[in-house]
Order: C-alpha cells, then structure tokens, then sequence
C-alpha cells in the first residue's frame, strides 16, 4: 500500500509497547496496527500474543470477528458503499452493482492494479444525505453512479501522480 | 470591520463539499481584500441546504444554501460578505426557517452555533454551568434531579436513567466506571455523531456529572469506526477539557476528579449492545453477555458500570442547568423531555428534528421533511433502526412516543426515521433485514445465527414463488423462533421489520 510503511517485527512490537499497558488494550494495539501498514499481518498474533498473555486463537478470534481489520494488504485506497436502508432508499443497491461492475471486483475485493479495495459498510451517519460512500477518511453524500466514477478516476490519477 | 462566516464542519456538510466552500470563500476574500473571519461551526442538521454558509449581521444570522463551490463568486459578487439576501440560495435569517424554528431544542441548542471545539463558544451559552452546579451536589441529588427529568436512555431501550444511575451508586466498589454507548449503528441515525461533531463538550460535561453522580473516575467513549470526523472533534474536544480543568484530577478545581478516553470500535453493530459493547472495550470479540447480573452491577472489567447512549449523557447539562422539572415539562405520558428525531432516505428535507415527545410521525414527515426527495408517493417507513418495523400509511399519525409506538408493534428505537418511496420492493427489505443478521449476529446463539441464514434462503424461495404459501408459513414461524428464543434484540428484533412486511405489505412478497 503506498504511503504506508512495510511492517517488520520491531517496528510491529513498537505500536504494541505504546498501548499493551492500557486496559483492555487489543483493540487499540490492532487499529494502532492497521492504521500504520494498512493492514494486521498474521505474522503479527504472536506477538500480540505475547504481549498481552493470551492465546493466539484469542488474538485471531478477536481479529476475525470485528469487519474493520483485515491480515493482507488493502489497495491503494478503500472504498466503502453504504449498504444501510437509507441509502438504499435512495438507490444505494444501484450504486453498488455500478461499482462492482465499472471496478472489476466483489466485495473484499481489490482491483487488478491493487489501485481501489471495495468494502460494503453499514452506515455512516450521512444518511439524510444518501446514498453515501467514504474513501478513506471523507464521506461523501448523494452520490450518483456518475459522481462515483468521478470519485474513482480522481484516485486513480492522483496515484499515478505519486508515481 | 471583520465580518464573520460560519461554514459547517460535521459530517454531512463535508460530505456535500463544506471544506471546498470554505477554501473558495477564503480565496475570494484574500482576491478582493475583504475583511472576513472564516469560522467552521458544527451543523444546525438541516442537512438538505447543506453546505449552509452563514453571515453575522447585525439583525442576526443569514444563511445560504445549499452552496457549492462553483456559487461561492457569484454569491460574492452578490454581497454575500455584506450580509446581502439578494440571491437564489439566500435563505433569509437561519433562526426564523421553520424546520429550525419549530423545533423544541433543548440537547441540540448550540449545535450549530458555536465553533464544537471552543470552549469559550461553549462557556458563552451556558456551558459547563451543569457541572458547576453538581459540584455544589452530593450523588444522591444529583441522581435525584435525573429522576425528576424523566429522563429514560435514548439509546433504544428507554431504560429510566435515574434508576439505573442509582443502581451504581448503590453498589460498593473501589472503582466504577461511566461509559458512553456511541456505536450508533442503527440506519437513519446521526443525532450522536452529530453531538460529537458539533457540541462536543456537551457530552462531556454530561459524562463529568454522571461519574460525580456515581461516583465514578473513569468513563470510555465507544465510538464506532465509522465516524472519522466525530473522532477527531471528539478528541481534540477531550484535550483541551484537559487542558482547561474541565476534565482530570481536579474538576473546576473541586479536587474531583474524571477522566475520559475515546476507544473506537471495529465495525461490528451487535458492539452497540451494551454488553456486547463492553466485552469488546475489554479487548475482546464482543459476545453478547447474558443479563443478570447487569453492567450497573457487574459491568466493565467487573465493576460497577453506567453505560448510557450519547443523547442520554448528553441531556444531563440541561437538566442538571435547568432542573429536572424543567426538562420534565415537556413531553407526554411516560416520555418526557425532547426526541431528537432523524429524518433520512428519501425525504426532501433530511435532517435532525428535536421536539417534544408526542408530534406525529406524520407531521414530521410531512411538515418538516416535505414529502420525498424523489417527489413519488410514500410508501413505507422505518423507524427506529434495522430492527425497527416498517409502517405503511395507516400508522403514520402514531404520535412520537415510547408507549403509543409500542402499541402498534412498532418501535421509537432511537429516533430514526428512513422514508422509501413508491419505488421499494418490501420483499428486498425483508430480505435485507435478515441478511444484515446474518453479518452482524455475535453468533452465541442458535435462532440468531442460523436463524437469520435460514430467514434470507426462505424469503428466496417465496420470492422466487416457489412453495410459496409453505414457505411463507415456515418463515412466520421462523420469526416466532427467533423473537422467543434469542438472547439479545438482534435476533429478537430482527423479525420485527420482516414481520411488518409480511402484515402490512404483503402484495411484495407475492410478484
Ligand atoms: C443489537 C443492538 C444494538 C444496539 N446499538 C446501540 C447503539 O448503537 N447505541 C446505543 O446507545 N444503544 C444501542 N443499543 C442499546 C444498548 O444495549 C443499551 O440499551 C443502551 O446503550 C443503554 O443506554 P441508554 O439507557 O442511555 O439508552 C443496542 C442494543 C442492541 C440489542
Ligand atoms: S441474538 Fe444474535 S446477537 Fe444477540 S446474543 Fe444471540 S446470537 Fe448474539
Ligand atoms: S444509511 Fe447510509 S449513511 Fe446511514
């Protein structure tokens, strides 16, 4: 993922010492994680593990339940489609077939240049606004099949230029 | 003289190009050497004009919108910097338009108003003067004015806060905690990201008096991942409370003390029930806990623990201000003081309506949202979140309050309300309901977790007309499992929106 730092053990163990003293620290430490590579890499669990005395089943099985982590690197940028009932009412389910369709990819999936992650969420709170799509940190409201391919091509060629 | 330009910061208005807006307004100003002040408000959640840029005159606040920044010059060129009203986007002065005006605003007075991270806006209309006064209180008053408010949680279950304040209060231990239930994950909501977003200290404030209340020092904001905006605000609104002696070991040097930390969630909508919510601040998969004991007994890492939705904490300013009684005039029945109400989907005028509890739901639709944004009829409406029922015409004068929802099967929740037009397949709603199960069920038990699979393959096959009049009857009887037989409201509550369209809209389930 560019702009993201690839992970090594140190820099993994780093993220884990700033946080494994707070309570109730594994959710912290993970998105701590996935903030800083993109992604929790499985190579990371026993380290997790160790630091805060748990099982490595306990780690997986709290990376597997939560949607928000991932453990293989993303795209160069993620797209998230509101599936939620206000989005559809306002043609979500459209939006969501046009993007599965014009980006070559189901859910979960990442384009073949490794450019666009496709995710479904469910809502985010810009629901008198729908439908709505985040990348990255921005939301963005009303968007239409035609707005979304405008929102596509600008990551697109924005990566090329970092290029 | 400087003239001073709000441009909202919250979610929606920078979903609809706020930050554009404000760089373009900024850049006109600089070119034509204007004296303007650029200040980014919260949003007053009339989310239809949004972005809304606001003027301050002396005869008070014009606004204008919904601007995009290709407007912003000719806007300009119209006088637009001098307060001038002569244009297609101008609105007049804010306060006087009818969805702001009709309201009864009480938890969202200064949304919108004041820059969310300014204390000294914040200070300026009243703020922190409620945790002044429970510093003057011992617990038991100030648990005892939330009694008197009428207060009952907004989160869903509208459970008397005052009550459940009490219980922790009574329960010994040498460290509870206070922790504030901001997953909102239900559709058509945003009142708590809204709180977040544009009166932040608010809920700060309100956090401060519950653990004066309790006596608890500790408090946890479970804020779900999918607010990157509210985020931010929220912990830079937490620094400077810090900073300002506002939060920490000496609370408006009473030598009280609070803390407060965001923890952000992963995702996971069952992490909104309450115990579900505190087993993943523990760090773990956020199963859902069987109840007793309760979270005010045994609650986060085993203490005795307050878990209150956002709009329930953030009422306590006022009612702590204002007094209980105040808060309590307002309302009807057994529902006292305001709803925020969420106006959303296909409505003309989406947005945040807080009113008295006892408008209809009708009024609310028609008198402020203005029918539908695509101008088709209404058909159906969701209230109170993926769990709640959809109501078909017949049900939309059921006025706005916890019992007379109740009495038509249906439910408040927490004051969402998602308007479809005559374009919905109800069949593909009912499906949906139960394929959100399937992805959101913590999966601890049976008619939850395979309950739902089995719900999705069901309406199927009705859809696809095969076996239908069976297939029907097995999926009634499917729902009736999952509404007796499941631990939590997920898979209690799943059923209701899909039983709603079996009752009342049959004739989708039938093409
Ligand atoms: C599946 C499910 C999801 C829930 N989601 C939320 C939520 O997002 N926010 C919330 O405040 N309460 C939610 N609740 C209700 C909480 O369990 C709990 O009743 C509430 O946080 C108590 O606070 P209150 O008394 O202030 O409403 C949810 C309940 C269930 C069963
Ligand atoms: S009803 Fe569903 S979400 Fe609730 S405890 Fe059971 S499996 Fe978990
Ligand atoms: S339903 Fe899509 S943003 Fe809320």
């Amino acid at each position: 993922m560019s702009g993201l730092p690839q992970w090594t053990p140190e820099l993994i163990q780093a993220e884990i010492d700033a946080l494994k003293h707070k309570p109730g620290a594994l959710l912290p430490i993970l998105h701590a994680i996935q903030d800083k590579f993109g992604y929790v890499p499985p190579e990371a669990v026993p380290q997790i593990g160790d630091a805060l005395q748990q099982t490595r089943a306990e780690v997986h099985g709290v990376i597997s339940f939560y949607h928000h982590f991932r453990t293989a690197a993303p795209g160069t940028h993620t797209l998230q489609i509101c599936r939620a009932e206000a989005c559809q009412s306002m043609g979500s389910r459209a939006l969501e077939a046009h993007a599965k369709a014009s980006l070559g990819v189901d859910y979960h999936g990442t384009t073949a240049d490794r450019e666009i992650t496709l995710e479904p969420v469910y809502c985010l709170g810009n629901c008198a606004c729908a439908p709505s799509v985040r990348i990255g940190d921005d939301i963005h409201g009303r968007v239409t099949p035609e707005k979304l391919d405008r929102l596509v091509s600008r990551m697109t060629t924005r990566a090329l230029e970092l290029k | 003289m400087t003239t001073r330009i709000f441009v909202p910061c919250d979610t929606t208005a920078l979903a609809m190009g706020a930050d554009t807006v404000a760089a373009e307004l900024a850049q006109q100003a600089r070119s034509r050497g204007a004296q303007v002040e650029i200040i980014r408000n919260g949003s007053r959640g009339l989310f239809w004009l949004e972005p809304l840029v606001e003027v301050e005159t002396p005869d008070g606040r014009i606004g204008f919108g919904p601007v995009e920044a290709d407007d912003v010059a000719a806007l300009v060129d119209a006088g637009l910097f001098e307060g001038n009203a002569q244009h297609p986007l101008a609105l007049g002065l804010v306060e006087e338009i009818p969805f702001l005006k009709n309201q009864q605003r009480l938890t969202f007075a200064r949304a919108g108003i004041t820059d969310p991270v300014s204390i000294e806006d914040y200070r300026a209309l009243d703020g922190f003067s409620g945790l002044e006064k429970a510093l003057q209180l011992d617990g038991q008053q100030i648990v005892d004015e939330i009694k008197a408010s009428g207060l009952r949680g907004r989160g869903g279950a509208a459970f008397p806060t005052g009550i459940k304040w009490q219980t922790v209060l009574n329960a010994p231990a040498e460290q509870k905690y206070i922790v504030c239930n901001a997953d909102e994950g239900d559709s058509g909501t945003f009142a708590d990201r809204m709180v977040m977003e544009c009166d932040p200290y608010m809920l700060i404030e309100g956090m401060a008096i519950a653990g004066l209340a309790v006596d608890a020092t500790q408090g946890y904001i479970y804020l779900r991942s999918e607010y990157p905006v509210a985020h931010r605000l929220m912990n830079q609104a937490i620094e400077r409370a810090y900073a300002a002696g506002y939060l920490g070991d000496n609370l408006m040097g009473s030598g009280k003390r609070f803390d407060l930390e965001v923890r952000l969630g992963a995702g996971a909508y069952i992490c909104g029930e309450e115990t579900s919510l505190l087993e993943s601040l523990e760090g773990k998969r956020g199963l859902v806990r069987a109840k007793p004991p309760l979270p005010a007994i045994v609650g986060l890492f085993g203490k005795p623990t307050v878990v209150n939705n956002v709009l329930s904490l953030a009422a306590v300013p006022f009612i702590m201000d204002k007094g209980g009684e105040t808060y309590a005039s307002y309302g009807m029945g057994r529902s006292l003081g305001t709803l925020p109400m969420q106006l959303a989907g296909n409505v003309k005028r989406g947005g945040l309506i807080e009113l008295a509890f006892g408008a209809t739901l009708r009024q609310l639709m028609e008198d402020f949202g203005g029918g539908t944004f695509s101008g088709r009829a209404l058909r159906a409406v969701q209230v109170g979140g993926p769990l709640g029922a959809y109501l078909p015409e017949s049900q939309w004068d059921t006025p706005l309050d916890y019992e007379s929802f109740a009495a038509v099967g249906a439910v408040l929740g927490h004051g969402g309300v998602v308007m479809f037009d005559d374009t919905v397949d109800m069949g593909e709603q009912a499906r949906f309901s139960m394929e959100f199960c399937v992805v959101e069920s913590c999966g601890k038990c049976t008619p939850c977790r395979i309950g739902s699979t089995r719900g999705v393959e069901v309406i199927d096959r009705i859809r696809a007309n095969d076996n239908r009049d069976a297939n029907l009857e097995l999926l009634a009887d499917l729902c009736d499992t999952m509404v007796d037989g499941s631990l939590c409201a997920m898979g209690g509550m799943t059923p209701f929106p899909v039983q709603s369209v079996m009752k009342h809209f049959p004739e989708d389930l039938q093409r």
